[in-house]
């Protein structure tokens, strides 16, 4: 490895660094705008100046410099410090004076390196150059005025996001960015592109002039408004979640997150049940807790347990999850299903359930099967793990598909839209037997159909039979959509040897429903004379039909430990309270539990997480990466031949509403009109 | 002075037939098969030999710029690539060239691509050259009737295509990363160095980029031999060069002599004197709109060539020489330039794309006189902050004709500054009515 010297100091750096990476290491902080650790190197912004010696008697861009060995860096000579100065002063001068109103005042890097590099004084006295602000969609506001042309937004979106529609049109002062034509930008990543703006060029218009960033209170958690498990910081303002930023976790999301999980926070002041109901003569009515519960009890007062049933939604923590299990045992119930959706999950042995490759092995991956998803829409940092993958082998990876045509961010081969091709795959079998580490990526569209089973078997022996199985290489992916999933199928709230699942407990299959949080079902679905508890947060389809509705806490209101796709355990923190009456979700269980005598054995939170690594030790494991060959090659119970011939359907129709919170949400409901297919119409 | 034997560019005025038959007849396409069997590595030791420096303005040495090409043809093809993209204001000589021996250019790619292993060229001309344009592809039609390029070059063995691509009219394509950014079809913007072309150019291949003239006046290099050509010129500044004359003198012409010559006699012989007699000089501005002007105490011994202009902190550039006598508005005319660059800037890298428009209000500013004495000295520093500060040259030549302008004309500066204080002054006051 080089060894560079930057300072005074030696460091050993990667052969292929370049010299801003080694001045990082060395300690040495560079000033920039243009760099961006995880975007190709522009060198456009002229901030990172340093100087070499032997090398061009100029400053030099470190960031597009390469180190060699035995290089010599000066970072704080007076040849670097007064080109930083003359640089910071041509970014000034026809920058605008509006701080004050600028959205990004107070974590704006411009303001920021001002201070630390700049003069104190401006010396330019002519008129500053105004820019027309440009539409980018509901999401992404801009006062292009702003704007310091360092182009992280236009890499961002043609390298990251993979929707190349940014870029900047004339030249010279005249230069501008935009869509060139105007429209609303079409990535679901769109949101990060106020995280890279260094300047508040691009801000986030649902956030615009809410807070301030020193008003905040920080709180690190867990999105789960996909599968991903996207690591967040909350930032909240009294009792008001005002926006969400990702945090950086290479393993899972980068430092990117998706546009839903990052605007769909607006839908947490909204349609939210703040107060027990109880229905009577078919109205509900508002209740306190104890009437509430005193309902219940008198209605589950001698069902027996076998008429009793209980299922899991899409967000919720497996806190509550194993509180409503444990309730439900000592109900002498075991009709329990965490699918609401209905896929046939097998949980007999943990790999068959999860992303096995996990997130960050998508980029050891050198061919991938696609089968009955749109990792797009249902996880679309997934999507951009697998579009890096595909630019970083030249775009040449090969990648194939089964179902729908969707666009996605890399070139897909789409082999046919039915499920027996996993039973033929025809020449592209050849594809997935020559790659060294192929992978195959089944979608909840594949398995919540009658023949799902089938089909999740038909897949497994499609990875068996193509190498995606092997000693130190997984290569069997179910992609899941709900956050809540694993961590259920993880604790085991499935039904029990002689429970009912789903759609046993459906039709009027059981008399006492108790829905935690599940809103997917369709309350027609409930069989009429059902007597439907809803515990969750939103006053959405679970509630409409419910009997009785216990409020409870959404994720940003209570520590919950949540399972992503790959099996990750990680656990979101309480930054705001749930309002009026609600309640974290497991202490409602608990308290009811005390009110019928039954009380279930914990008092505390970690008392109940106690229990929950006693159920399955994984829980123990937090943030552990859980990536692992195979052992036993022997697949899920089902018939690979039984697959049915009907067509894939995806699981998700609008990428913008997918559970409660972002249906409660107007950002989303905005999202969803302003990308609505729109139908072609003919000149008249 | 040059005699007419050493003459590279015989028909530069266009007397004769431009096409294959009178370039043939002036000795072009002439052995070409023969000078190709020298094999790559010959020519490329010839052509260093020689002591050619580029003739698009920089004057790196052209031999050693070939032999950075890999010397084997890896997975990657090589691309020769010249620039006809001649946009410096004064300049038009490659003009002349394309229109009027446009063979000597033709039958050069062929010799340069060879001996950069490159089976493929591409001229990439200048838009507003439309005439041009027709002009070479005529003469790149007619050698590949003739099998001269094409399959089978010569006769030679080896496989070559030329094409001919035509710009839209952006000063910065002339740069050379930037002409292979739209040669590919993107933006004209140039691109960080390192890597350079020989590495990584045309679509990532090695690639070499080269001006007309220089690759021009290869063929007859080597046919005539390095000896000849090092032999005319002075040491180190090598040849013959193709000067363009313009601006306040008699008879403006592009006319080809030896580097080295000094510049009185070149205007004076060529150009039929400045006008007005060589007393009424104010200054020049010796290498085309991006070098520092000079003023007439240096142009009375300078001699023209590459080291010595840089001895008076000026350069050669592309030797287009714009005169400019005594009623001339110096500050006006690096003015006229601020603004040109403004407009040219790309708009990539900051120093640039700010300090140019800044450059050019504060000159447009000190045209009427209306600024402070001490903003002298800031523009000064500003353009002392885009020079090197930038990804290309393009900040360079934007900085460079200030700072001459500042060096040799700052009591004229504050002369204007001073009399539109003085004009300000006199006007009285109005006053409001009571």
């Amino acid at each position: 490895m080089p060894k560079v010297t930057v300072d005074g100091i030696t460091v050993e750096v990667p052969a292929g660094s370049n010299v801003l990476q080694a001045c990082e290491l060395a300690g040495k902080e560079i000033p920039r705008f243009c760099y961006h650790e995880r975007l190709s190197v522009a060198g456009n912004c002229r901030m990172c100046l340093v100087e070499i010696e032997k090398a061009p008697p100029k400053p030099i861009s470190s960031c597009s410099y390469p180190v060699a060995d035995g290089m010599v860096v000066h970072t704080d000579s007076p040849m670097v410090r007064a080109a930083r100065r003359g640089v910071m002063e041509f970014l000034l001068i026809n920058h605008p004076l509006d701080c004050p109103i600028c959205d990004q005042g107070g974590e704006c890097d411009l303001q920021d390196q001002a201070v630390g590099y700049g003069m104190d004084h401006t010396r330019y006295g002519e008129n500053k150059r105004a820019v027309k602000d440009k539409y980018l969609g509901p999401l992404v506001k801009t006062v292009m005025t702003r704007c310091i042309h360092c182009t992280r937004c236009i890499r961002f979106a043609a390298e990251v996001a993979g929707t190349p529609e940014l870029g900047a049109t004339a030249r010279g002062e005249s230069m501008e960015v935009g869509t060139y034509i105007e429209h609303a930008l079409t990535s679901e990543l769109s949101g990060n592109l106020i995280d890279i703006c260094p300047v508040g060029a691009l801000t986030s218009k649902p956030y615009a002039f809410v807070a301030r960033p020193w008003e905040l209170r920080k709180t690190d958690s867990i999105d789960v408004l996909d599968a991903t498990g996207a690591n967040i910081r909350i930032d909240a303002r009294g009792p008001e979640v005002l926006r969400i930023l990702p945090r950086v976790n290479d393993d899972v999301n980068e430092e990117w997150l998706g546009d839903k999980s990052r605007f769909a926070i607006d839908g947490l002041r909204r349609k939210r049940l703040d107060s027990c109901w109880v229905r009577r003569d078919g109205k509900l009515h508002r209740a306190s807790w104890a009437e509430a519960f005193d309902a219940i009890a008198a209605r589950i007062d001698g069902v027996h347990g076998d008429r009793i049933g209980a299922v899991a939604g899409d967000l919720c923590d497996a806190e509550s999850m194993l509180a409503l299990r444990d309730l439900m045992a000592t109900l002498g119930s075991q009709n329990l299903d965490c699918r609401q959706d209905g896929a046939a999950l097998d949980a007999s042995r943990r790999d068959f359930y999860l992303f096995n490759t996990t997130i960050a092995g998508i980029e050891e991956a050198d061919a991938i099967l696609l089968v009955g998803t749109n990792p797009r829409h249902e996880a679309p940092l997934i999507n951009a793990r697998i579009r890096k993958r595909w630019l970083a082998t030249g775009a040449h990876m090969p990648i194939l598909g089964i179902g729908p045509e969707v666009p996605l961010t890399y070139d897909v081969r789409w082999l046919g839209n039915t499920p027996r091709l996993l039973n033929d795959l025809g020449d592209a079998a050849g594809l997935l037997r020559d790659a060294k580490r192929p992978m195959l990526v089944l979608g909840q569209g594949a398995l919540r159909r009658p023949d799902g089973a089938a089909i999740l078997a038909a897949a497994w022996r499609v990875a068996t039979d193509h190498g995606m199985l092997t000693g130190d290489w997984h290569g069997f992916n179910v992609l899941h959509t709900a956050a809540a999933r694993v961590g259920g199928m993880d604790l085991g709230f499935l039904p029990g040897p002689r429970g009912k699942p789903l759609a046993g407990m459906l039709d009027g299959g059981v008399e006492v429903l108790w829905l935690l949080g599940a809103d997917e079902i369709a309350p027609e679905r409930i069989g009429r004379n059902t007597f439907v508890i809803y515990q969750g947060h939103h006053g959405d389809r679970g509630a409409s039909r419910a009997d009785v509705i216990l409020p409870g806490a959404a994720y940003t209101e209570k520590n919950g430990t949540y399972v992503n796709t790959e099996g990750r355990v990680q656990r979101g923190f309480f930054a705001t309270y749930p309002p009026g009456q609600a309640r974290e979700d497991w202490k409602i269980l608990r308290a009811f539990s005390d009110r019928i005598g039954r009380r279930l054995p914990y008092d505390t939170i970690e008392a109940l997480r106690a229990r929950l690594e006693q159920i399955n030790p994984v829980f123990a494991r937090l943030d552990a990466s859980p990536r692992f060959g195979i052992s036993d090659p022997a697949g899920p119970a089902g018939d690979p031949a039984a697959v049915g011939d009907a067509a894939f359907a995806l699981p998700i129709e609008s990428y913008y509403q997918t559970d409660p919170i972002s249906r409660a949400s107007p950002t989303m409901a905005e999202c969803t009109t302003t990308y609505r297919p729109v139908a072609a119409v003919a000149a008249e | 002075m040059l005699s007419d034997r050493d003459r590279i560019f015989t028909n530069l005025y266009g007397l004769h037939d431009w096409g294959l038959d009178g370039a043939r007849a002036r000795g072009d396409w002439d052995g070409t098969a023969a000078i190709l069997a020298r094999g790559p590595d010959a020519i490329v030791e010839e052509m260093k030999s020689s002591g050619l420096r580029g003739r698009g303005g920089a004057g790196f040495p052209t031999g050693m710029k070939w032999s950075f090409m890999p010397k084997q043809v890896g997975d990657r093809p090589h691309y020769l690539i010249v620039n006809a993209d001649e946009s410096e204001p004064g300049t038009c000589k490659d003009r002349d060239i394309l229109r009027n021996d446009p063979h000597k250019l033709v039958e050069g790619c062929l010799i340069a691509s060879f001996a950069m292993r490159a089976h493929a060229c591409y001229i990439y001309i200048r838009g507003e050259f439309a005439a041009e344009a027709k002009r070479l592809q005529a003469a790149i039609d007619q050698a590949y009737a003739a099998g001269l390029i094409g399959r089978n070059a010569c006769g030679s063995g080896w496989d070559f295509d030329l094409y001919l691509h035509r710009g839209a009219g952006a000063y910065i394509c002339g740069e050379e990363t930037a002409l292979l950014e739209s040669l590919e079809g993107k933006k004209g913007m140039p691109r960080l160095k390192p890597p350079f072309p020989a590495a990584v150019g045309l679509y990532g291949c090695p690639s070499t980029v080269n001006n007309v003239e220089s690759i021009a006046v290869a063929p007859t290099i080597l046919r005539r031999g390095p000896a000849w050509f090092s032999a005319l010129g002075r040491p180190k500044n090598t040849g013959t060069k193709l000067f363009c004359i313009s601006g306040h003198v008699n008879k403006p012409c592009n006319v080809e002599e030896e580097l080295g010559i000094p510049l009185r006699e070149l205007i004076d012989r060529y150009a039929g004197g400045v006008r007005g007699g060589w007393d009424n000089l104010l200054a020049v501005i010796p290498g085309g709109a991006s070098v520092p002007v000079i003023p007439k105490s240096v142009c009375d011994t300078v001699l023209m060539d590459f080291d010595s202009l840089r001895d008076v902190r000026s350069g050669l550039g592309t030797a287009a020489v714009i005169v400019m006598d005594r009623s001339t508005d110096i500050i006006r005319a690096i003015a006229r330039l601020s603004q040109f660059y403004k407009h040219e800037s790309c708009g990539q890298c900051t120093p640039c794309r700010e300090g140019t428009g800044w450059m050019m209000r504060v000159m447009n500013r000190m045209v009427q006189g209306r600024a402070e004495p001490e903003e002298i000295d800031t523009l000064e520093q500003v353009t002392r902050q885009v020079e090197g500060h930038t990804i290309c040259a393009l900040g360079d030549a934007a900085a460079w004709p200030i700072q001459g302008l500042i060096r040799h004309f700052r009591p004229v500066i504050e002369d204007r500054i001073a009399q539109y204080k003085a004009g300000r002054a006199a006007r009285p006051l109005p006053l409001a009515a009571e």
